[in-house]
């Protein structure tokens, strides 16, 4: 990895912040990836053992319908970071996932990241804090999703 | 103005059905032409023989007509979407306070609309882009339930043509979707945001209007530079009845549109 490289995984969110001799032992485990709209990141119910801190574009997170096509249930972006479903105690992706948009991340083995945290507790804390405040943030939106706040209100009001 | 003031007949000489339940109706005056209302004021739109609510404005200030984006949620707002062009209708206003988009001159203008929160955004938008050059960054995020519910659909390319950028997020993706998905203010991470120097126009439910505010904050841009769009029950206009009251403010007076320094400590209380 490029100093210039370097520079550009230490800015993205997920891991800005962090000590520098931190951010050296992920970025040194990370691959620049560049995905192709349209292109299958993962499918749901598929191992999973990944994470991926996406720079540009924007993922799908999907699921199959019985009698639907595949429904989108949310979408990713510059900034965020994809694959959560590894820390669960049976790490099966709940969702798929695909490249809605040209996508570049930097991605990770979920097995390099846990083999990080297990020999780095310090980093593991650190990983751990940034992964629940992903998790809370996109239960939280989950929750303001349900409360169909755009339906139409009981109200006479157009404002 | 005052409380007995009465509706000016406008002429109903446009109709747009913007959505299944939501049509934009541009008025012309009959004979009284009131005066020009300012990007964030409301009118009173009276059906006559039903009743009169209170309706942002939605379109630019083209005297002597008025714009109106009208969602049909109860029986004046349902009456007012099935004008048709030629029918009479009629307006009191304009009332209430504007968004006062020009005072971000040389600032990022931020406006972050849920649902039919787009429409009182829209003339700030307009205005804003009317005069480009007088902004820095101006952006765009709109939040609806779904595709089917966006408003203004044809006219996001021109926004984007006159240098704003849109990004437009749905609650619920259906069939033929290639957009966001997810609540409006998952996409504030995702902007370009310089939030010391940013004025933000919010317009949404409250709860929206609210999480927006927050995350806005979040990213730096003070609570005075902070604008929502807030409503209650509005009637007469002129701060006489007491209806609109919230807390010390009278809505129809000193709203709609307020700084979230005051509107924050208001939006967290629970009413009777």
């Amino acid at each position: 990895m490029t100093e210039a490289v370097l520079a550009d995984f230490a800015g993205h969110p997920f891991v800005r912040g962090l000590p520098a001799e931190h951010i050296a032992r992920l970025a040194a485990r990370a691959d620049r990836v560049e995905i192709q709209a349209g292109q299958r990141i993962f499918d749901e119910d598929a191992d999973a053992r990944g994470l991926w801190l996406i720079c540009s574009g924007r993922v799908a997170l999907d699921l199959q319908v019985p009698g639907r096509q595949r429904v989108v249930v949310e979408t990713l972006g510059p900034g965020d970071e994809l694959g959560l479903s590894w820390l669960a105690p049976i790490p099966r992706w709940q969702f798929g996932a695909a490249a809605q948009l040209d996508v570049i991340a930097y991605a990770l083995t979920s097995e390099s990241v846990l083999a990080l945290c297990e020999a780095d507790h310090e980093l593991g804390y650190q990983l751990a804090r940034r992964l629940l405040t992903t998790a809370i943030a996109r239960l939280h939106a989950a929750r303001i999703r349900i409360l169909d706040l755009y339906a139409a209100p009981g109200t006479e009001s157009g404002l | 103005m005052t409380l007995s003031q009465p509706p000016a007949g406008y002429r109903v000489s446009g109709r747009v059905e913007e959505t299944r339940d939501t049509v934009t109706l541009t008025l012309e005056p009959v004979s009284v032409t009131l005066p020009s209302p300012r990007p964030g004021q409301f009118s009173m739109l009276y059906a006559f023989g039903v009743g009169e609510v209170p309706i942002s404005v939605s379109g630019p200030a083209r005297l002597p007509c008025l714009t109106h984006t009208i969602r049909a949620v109860g029986a004046v707002s349902r009456a007012l979407c099935a004008a048709v062009p030629g029918q009479i209708i009629g307006v009191r206003g304009p009332f209430g306070t504007s968004w006062d988009e020009a005072d971000a001159e040389a600032q990022d203008l931020l406006l972050v609309a849920g649902g039919i929160g787009l429409a009182p955004l829209r003339p700030a938008l307009l205005s804003a882009l009317a005069e480009r050059d007088r902004y820095r960054r101006v952006t765009v995020l709109i939040g609806a339930r779904s595709p089917s519910d966006l408003l203004y659909t044809s006219e996001l390319d021109q926004w984007r043509g006159g240098r704003a950028a849109v990004e437009v997020t749905v609650d619920r993706a259906g069939a033929g979707w290639h957009g966001d998905v997810g609540v409006v203010t998952q996409l504030i991470p995702r902007i370009e945001l310089a939030g010391d120097r940013t004025t933000a126009l919010i317009c949404g439910p409250e709860v929206m209007m609210r999480l927006t505010a927050q995350a806005l904050q979040a990213a730096g841009v003070a609570p005075d530079r902070i604008r929502v769009s807030l409503e209650r029950n509005m009637q007469c206009g002129v701060a006489e009845c007491g209806h609109c009251q919230l807390g010390p403010l009278l809505l129809c007076r000193d709203g709609p549109v307020v700084s979230y320094r005051t509107a924050a400590a208001l939006l967290a209380t629970r009413e009777l």
